[in-house]
Order: C-alpha cells, then structure tokens, then sequence
C-alpha cells in the first residue's frame, strides 16, 4: 500500500482502469492487436493477389474456393475493417469539431463497415461453398 | 488575446517541414487512403461470386488507366502503412524514440515502402502487363 499512498484515486477507480475517459485502453489496444494481425493477413492478402494476376474467373475462384484462403480472406476482411473503423475514429474525432456531425461520421462509418465486411464475408462463403453462378 | 508574456506555441507554418511530420500525417493520410480502398477488395469478392461477366467487368475497371493509377496509389499505401505501422509498434515497446534513431526509422518507413512498391510493379510489367 505504501506505493499507492500518494494516490488520491479510489482504489475502484484503479481496478476499473477506464481512466478519465470511461472507455480504458480498449480501443488502442484492439488498434495494435488489429495492426500486428494485418502485418501477417496482409502480405499473405498481396502475394496472393499477384500469383492471381493474370488468372482467368475460373482460376481466381477455384483459388478463393480453397479452404485456407477463404479462411485467411475472411479472416483478412474483418480484421482489415475492423483496423479501418478504430482509425477512422480516431481522425474524426480530431478533425470534426461540431457534435453531431461528429456523431453521424461515426456511426455512418460503422455501418458502412459492417454492412461491407458482412458483403465480403458472404462474397467468400459463396465461393468457397459453391453455392450462386 | 489576454495580454501575457508567456511564449505562445508556434501555429503550423513556422516549423521547418521535417520527416517525423511527414511521416505522421503520411501514416493518418494512407489510413484514411486504404480506408476507401477496402472497398475495392469487398467489389473483388463480389464481383468473383457474382460470375464471370460481373468479374471481367471489374477486371476491365481495375485495368483501365484510372484504375492502374489507383492500383499504384493503394499499394504504395499499403505498404507505407504497413512500414510505418510496423515502426509504431516497435515505438510502442518504448524503443526507438532517440531523436537520431526516430529521423532514421522515419527514412526507413519512407524508403523501404517506395522500394516494395517498386519491386511488385516491376514484377507486374515483367510478367506481362497490368491486369
């Protein structure tokens, strides 16, 4: 106890560990968890790619269709818009000054994200499933 | 203003344009760039799972001489990002924050991602053309 004599906080407040902002560490650290995650998923994202880059449909599809890069797509989907929401976050609540447009900014680019990582999630399951043309 | 003699912080246009700035407002300006270009990834998807026709379409789109342009754009951003990224989680253990090893790290971000953006789009046009 004596390192935290000095300590005028609660020791509530102290386990909590949600700071003056309520909200804690979560959001930095699911940024860098996200990062550290898109280093891997995105080198795999962009050799593959360029070993496709002159595949015809039917070749890019069976490729998408096998089990580990669908996996890895989808993986590389939601993590990549989840990376993408936590960063633009951040620039909107530096940048946007007048409370509700901040506001909209923000819950407009969680939709938009939800509603194309779920887009690309289908997108890969049809393929992968063989189900649609 | 309130009359004070304390120094007021310089505004933007005094500072000598330096790299760690660049880098900075490069890694928030390639975010906010690879932001927008997550949708050409999901259009991809969709495009393969939508049949040929909607994917030639799309193949057309991103062969066209805009969509090169952009292709070159999103990959140097890419990869700047991901350099530069990489360097803010060595920072975040707390290395690195020198003012000579900061200014270096800065160039290597900088260098290293002009460098794989090179490299791939000469692996591109080598094995024959774009698209």
């Amino acid at each position: 106890m004596s390192a935290n004599a000095k300590d005028l906080r609660h020791p509530l407040k102290r386990a909590r560990g949600l700071g003056s902002a309520q909200s804690g560490v979560g959001h930095w650290w699911t940024q860098r968890i996200t990062a550290a995650a898109l280093i891997l998923l995105g080198v795999w994202f962009v050799i593959t790619v360029l070993s496709l880059l002159h595949a015809d449909y039917a070749t890019a599809k069976a490729a998408v269709a096998k089990p580990w890069n669908a996996l890895l797509l989808i993986l590389f989907i939601v993590t990549m818009f989840w990376h993408a929401v936590l960063g633009l976050q951040v620039v909107i609540e530096d940048y946007v000054h007048t409370r509700w447009k901040e506001v909209v900014l923000l819950v407009a680019i969680k939709f938009l994200a939800v509603l194309c990582a779920l887009a690309g999630v289908l997108a890969v399951l049809r393929i992968a499933l063989g189900v649609g043309p | 203003m309130a009359d004070t003699r304390r120094p007021l912080s310089p505004h933007m246009q005094i500072y000598k344009w330096q790299v760690q700035m660049v880098t900075s407002i490069l890694h928030r300006a390639t975010g906010i760039a690879l932001a927008v270009g997550t949708l050409l990834v999901v259009w991809g998807l969709l495009a393969l799972a939508g049949g040929e026709s909607h994917f030639d379409q799309f193949k057309t789109c991103i062969g066209s001489p805009l969509g090169i342009a952009l292709l070159v754009g999103w990959s140097w951003a890419l990869f700047y990002h991901l350099c530069n990224g990489i360097r803010h989680l060595v920072q975040d253990t707390g290395a690195g924050y020198a003012i000579p090893q900061f200014v270096r790290s800065s160039w290597l971000s900088v260098i290293v991602s002009l460098v794989l953006v090179i490299l791939v789009w000469a692996w591109v046009l080598t094995t024959g053309g774009a698209a």
